[in-house]
């Protein structure tokens, strides 16, 4: 299991990225009034068949050869699932995969969101080659960090350029400091 | 909100500067594990630590990636140095502290860090 809710994201990008899209949306909102915090994922990958799709909660199911277990989806979904909240996936053969993960943040056992902008920042520098598209709303503040609109600022200059990612990271930090104010969920 | 607007004068600073990153041979590949088993033993800090502190160092001929399970689930988070001609070093059980001292060790100075890699682990 993990630790952080921001991890699972993390995780569950990753598949994203090999299923060889090029435009990963990563929306995080979280209600305060009604204590939720739900995720959702979108690539425009290969997708899987509805074979795939149906095993792939299950633990036992892998697309991998390394071994023979895949525990991203199961892991994420039981972390969700535990805290009374839930946890869904589509997905198309050839047009993607969306999936939506539900927590509900008062439960004893919900982990915390955790270092969301490790996980975001690391996403985009890792993968210049692609775009994402990363909400993050608490209530009716939020804020936007689309790789498409930085890419067209800064023209040619990769994102792991020192003054480009460190502009990344401070964007996040400082944008994520004001829509929640520090406050941790 | 911080804006986008500070690009601009970013990209106006590095115009020409593009392109210094060098492609020759000399260049090292330096890849995180990022798989499950990688992030659930903590990749994650490592893979950040590393790209911080490559920059801060400005180690252009230095490019870390990652990759997905390298199938040592057991000894992750992994990090593999990749130089030309030479054998792939494998370090094992990393943390951003032992991350810091390949960096220093190894990626600057050129000497492996024995104790942590795969090689060292009684297998």
């Amino acid at each position: 299991m993990f630790s952080e809710i921001s991890l699972h994201i993390l995780d569950i990008v990753e598949n994203s990225i090999k299923a060889g899209g090029d435009f990963i949306e990563i929306k995080i909102q979280v209600h305060t009034d009604t204590k939720r915090l739900t995720v959702e994922t979108r690539d425009n990958g290969c997708g899987m068949n509805e074979e795939q799709l149906a095993a792939c909660e299950n633990p036992f199911f892998t697309s991998r050869t390394t071994r023979k277990v895949g525990l991203g989806i199961p892991f994420l979904k039981q972390s969700a699932e535990c805290t009374g909240g839930s946890f869904s996936i589509r997905s198309k053969v050839g047009e993607g995969t969306a999936l939506r993960a539900e927590y509900l943040t008062n439960h004893i056992d919900c982990i915390p969101l955790g270092d969301i902008n490790a996980t975001v920042f690391s996403l985009v520098i890792m993968n210049g080659n692609l775009d994402f598209y990363y909400l993050y709303q608490v209530d009716d503040r939020q804020f936007v960090l689309d790789t498409r609109q930085i890419r067209e600022m800064v023209g040619g200059i990769p994102f792991d350029t020192p003054e480009i990612s460190a502009f990344i990271k401070d964007f996040l930090q400082e944008n994520k400091q004001e829509v929640d104010n520090g406050k941790l969920f | 909100m911080k804006s986008l607007e500070e690009l601009k004068a970013i990209r106006e600073k590095m115009q020409g500067q593009v392109g210094l990153r060098s492609e020759d041979s000399d260049n090292i590949r330096v890849v995180v594990g990022m798989a499950t088993c990688g992030i659930a033993s903590g990749a994650r800090p490592v893979l950040t630590t590393l790209v911080d502190e490559v920059q801060k160092r400005n180690l252009s001929n230095v490019s870390v990636t990652q990759t997905g399970c390298i199938g040592l689930c057991q000894y992750e988070p992994i990090v593999e140095v990749m130089e030309p001609g030479k054998d792939k070093i494998t370090y094992i059980k990393m943390t951003p502290e032992k991350a810091v001292e390949v960096l220093d060790q190894h990626l600057v100075r050129g000497q492996i860090v024995e104790k942590y890699t795969l090689n060292s682990e009684k297998l």
